[in-house]
């Protein structure tokens, strides 16, 4: 009983726990490219310099609250930041879409000449956000560390394996949960999330039943925007923020918002989850479980591990060409929102 | 402001009437001075490698061109393909290690064949169980799972042992003691046949779609040399790779080399240099006008037309006959051969192969900009804006800097601003390469030397 008990312990700290973290942070990364794809119909690949961007601008304001002194303690500071850095990504993004993209909507261009500009305005804000910030590793969570300690953990249930939650993960799952619940009771009860989600169906319909595209265009940006800073921020948090990372973190967004069905919100929240569990659960080490399980070396010496840790990152890659592969509209199929 | 937007449009009007060739001989002079200015105001020899730099990146935007210029394929994995063309310089140049061969070979081979096996018999399951519903996701899986853990069994220790073999010096299976130049066939050879089973998972593909998985799975690539010591030594590097021209240090001894040097009154060293990357210089330019020949008469050719209907009009190609997706997977196998013989030549260049200088930003995104900037279709564009940019990416970060220092010059020395700008001078080239990038799509989108209409 205590060795099922111990290896499910073992399981929760170093699965479920950091999955769901990551997962909610690629869940609300999926939203975004999911939104702009169902609006605006391309491949966003400067979604993740958006997010580097806006998580930017709430480090450097996180630093001015630290200088002023304003602190909310047990929480970070960053959250009391988060509304500036969302307002400037949401600035970011309309000035993008008036000076670049729009152009090319009037044009009614390809999906791949908008995914060749989308790269060149990947380039322009990654240098513009390196520029400003340089490359460097920053930490800014300067909150309590942990909700629940490894140690309190084993005091309290007496099991020899430790469970912790670092707070950072508690917020972010949190935070994800709220802002999906209110993203999703837009699309589906107000009157524009509504239009929003028929001019995704069918832009000349919605055209023709009096939805402004313009209007949609704005709040898709806005929403794609708001979504991005906190996504951003809240990977910041829980990792540290390094602006090289989040060029390489495109591709699992991508990969979640595939996998999930592009277009479809839903299918990116499920999308996100899917892809962090799978790179978790491909890459962990379950010679300590069939250890509790089973007893010590029944299954020989060895990690007992489906791939090795260095290959985290590429089991994303590998799930989204399966998919590509057996079924390229994701899980949930269709575009729309 | 508007005069000035007069004048741009009558410079392009002018453009557009100029005789083609005039034009390209002039953009091409430009290029040719730029390099020149180098030569003269920093050094001839950083000219030179520039030059190199400049005909590996035509190579490799070539091979890009003939995916996306004449075919419309959109290939964002060109870093893995140019690793690949690296991979094979180190696999044919290096000695053979038979002490780690004699340590895992056997092993690793053995292992292999249980992976190969393990694939097949998942994709005849596959197939075979295309209509029992969940039943097929299972037994798949299940095979997946047993296949790779049986793989693992054996492979992991003789990768261990290959690894243990003399760990600071060789740990790795090594070559095959081949000479260099021959790897760059094999490079091709190579990034074709990886191409050829990408092209045949993803080219059923949406465009954006296609862009995606070739970007994932040149990230897997890469994951692949990073962390497979045993074949390529990881993050511990491959260096001194043998090379196809004299040593700079040869050089230096012989007796008639320093004659000669006295007589013209130069330095040996730097002398001994120049003639070494002069000698590259040589070799790629080769290299280059024979791709070049190539793809020119291939596009003239009857095949070169069909490319281009199937580009314009799928359907219409359907409809005369053309097996639109082999012809896709042609061309895209085609070119990426392209992109890794200029892989094994950039390789081979630098003398090493280090896994982690493989970035995107670098060998996938910026050889693009390079197309797109040459003007998409044209072979010579190509080859200009590989010249262009690699130019200007690696020049922007001195003119950046020195543009910073002219312009800040005014605040006092110690001004934080002014030192930060400093210090991050060298991200202004991201930006001017994305900004350059952007403009040429507004408001040139054919580029520097656009398609001809034939």
């Amino acid at each position: 009983m205590e060795g099922s008990l111990n290896s499910l312990a073992l399981l929760v700290n170093y699965i479920f726990v950091p999955g769901f973290a990551y997962g909610s942070q690629l869940a609300l990364g999926a939203l975004g490219v999911t939104m702009i794809y169902a609006v605006l119909n391309f491949s966003n690949f400067s979604h993740g310099e958006i997010m580097s961007f806006g998580a930017m601008i709430t480090i450097l304001v996180t630093y001015w609250f630290q200088g002023l002194g304003i602190s909310v303690h047990p929480l970070p500071t960053a959250l009391i930041a988060l509304p500036v850095g969302i307002g400037g990504a949401i600035l970011l993004c309309l000035l993008l879409d008036r000076l670049v993209f729009s152009f090319y909507r009037q044009q009614r261009a390809n999906s791949v000449t908008y995914l060749i500009v989308s790269i060149g305005v990947m380039f322009v804000i990654g240098g513009i956000t390196r520029f400003i910030i340089g490359p460097d590793d920053r930490n800014f969570n300067d909150g309590e560390r942990f909700v629940l300690k490894a140690r309190t953990f084993k005091e309290m249930t007496g099991l020899s394996e430790g469970v912790a939650i670092k707070s950072s993960q508690a917020i972010t799952v949190a935070s994800a949960f709220i802002v999906v619940a209110a993203v999703f009771w837009f699309l589906s009860r107000t009157r524009t999330g509504k239009s929003m989600r028929a001019y995704s169906n069918n832009p000349d319909l919605a055209l023709l039943s009096g939805i402004d595209p313009n209007r949609v265009v704005f709040l898709a940006w806005v929403i794609t925007a708001g979504l991005a800073a906190i996504a951003g921020t809240l990977y910041g948090l829980d990792k540290s923020y390094k602006p090289l990372v989040f060029l390489h973190l495109v591709l699992p967004i991508f990969a979640a918002a595939i996998v999930g069905g592009v277009g479809s919100p839903l299918g990116a929240i499920v999308g996100g989850f899917v892809i962090a569990f799978s790179e978790l659960f491909i890459t962990f080490a379950y010679k300590k479980v069939a250890a509790y399980l089973l007893g010590d070396g029944v299954l020989g010496d060895g990690l007992l591990q489906l791939l090795s840790t260095d290959y985290k990152f590429a089991v994303s890659f590998i799930i989204l060409v399966v998919v590509l592969l057996i079924k390229p509209t994701g899980i949930f199929s269709g575009k729309s929102i | 402001m508007s005069f000035l937007f007069e004048k741009y449009y009558q410079i392009r009007l002018g453009l557009k009437r100029l005789p083609d060739l005039l034009r390209n001989s002039l953009l091409a002079a430009i290029m040719a001075c730029l390099l020149a200015i180098v030569g003269f105001s920093q050094s001839w020899n950083l000219a030179f490698s520039l030059l190199n730099m400049c005909l590996i990146s035509a190579i490799m935007a070539l091979g890009v061109n003939i995916q996306w210029g004449y075919a419309g394929l959109f290939n964002a994995g060109i870093m893995g393909f140019a690793a690949l063309g690296g991979l094979a310089a180190v696999l044919i140049s290096v000695d053979p290690v038979k002490a780690a061969w004699a340590a895992g070979g056997q092993g690793l081979l053995f292992g292999f064949s249980i992976g190969v096996l393990t694939i097949y018999s998942v994709r005849f399951v596959w197939k075979r169980l295309s209509y029992s519903g969940s039943k097929r996701y299972s037994i798949t899986i299940l095979i997946l799972v047993v296949g790779l853990a049986t793989m693992r069994f054996f492979t992991d220790p003789a990768t261990l042992a290959i690894e243990a073999v003399d760990a600071a010096k060789s740990g790795y299976l090594g070559g095959l003691g081949m000479p260099i130049m021959f790897s760059w066939i094999v490079g091709g050879l190579l990034a074709a046949g990886v191409a050829w089973v990408i092209g045949k998972i993803s080219l059923g593909l949406r465009s954006d779609y296609l862009a995606i998985a070739t970007l994932g799975i040149s990230e897997i690539i890469i994951y692949f040399l990073k962390f497979e010591d045993w074949l390529t030594r990881g993050v511990k590097n491959v260096n001194g790779l043998p090379r196809p021209v004299p040593y700079e240090i040869n050089l230096q001894n012989e007796a008639w080399f320093q004659q000669v040097t006295s007589t013209l009154d130069v330095s040996v060293v730097d002398a001994s240099s120049l003639i070494v990357k002069a000698c590259y210089t040589g070799i790629f330019l080769a290299v280059l006008l024979a791709v070049i020949w190539f793809s020119e008469t291939a596009l003239r050719a009857p095949w070169g037309r069909m490319m281009r209907a199937i580009r314009d009009n799928e359907i219409a190609a359907t409809a005369m006959g053309k097996n639109v997706q082999k012809q896709h997977l042609q061309v895209f196998v085609l070119g990426s051969a392209v992109i890794g013989i200029a892989g094994a030549m950039l390789v081979t260049l630098d003398g090493q192969f280090t896994p982690t200088s493989y970035q995107p930003l670098r060998f996938t995104f910026l050889i693009w900009v390079m197309v797109i900037i040459g003007g998409s279709g044209n072979n010579w564009g190509a080859v200009l804006g590989g010249f262009v940019i690699w130019f200007f990416w690696i020049e922007a970060e001195p003119v950046g800097l020195w543009l910073i220092t002219f312009l800040t010059s005014g605040m006092e020395p110690t001004n934080w601003l002014r030192l930060h700008l400093i210090q991050n001078a060298a991200h202004t080239r991201l930006i001017t390469m994305g900004l350059v990038l952007l403009l040429t799509l507004r408001f040139a989108p054919r580029g520097l030397i656009p398609e001809a209409k034939r």
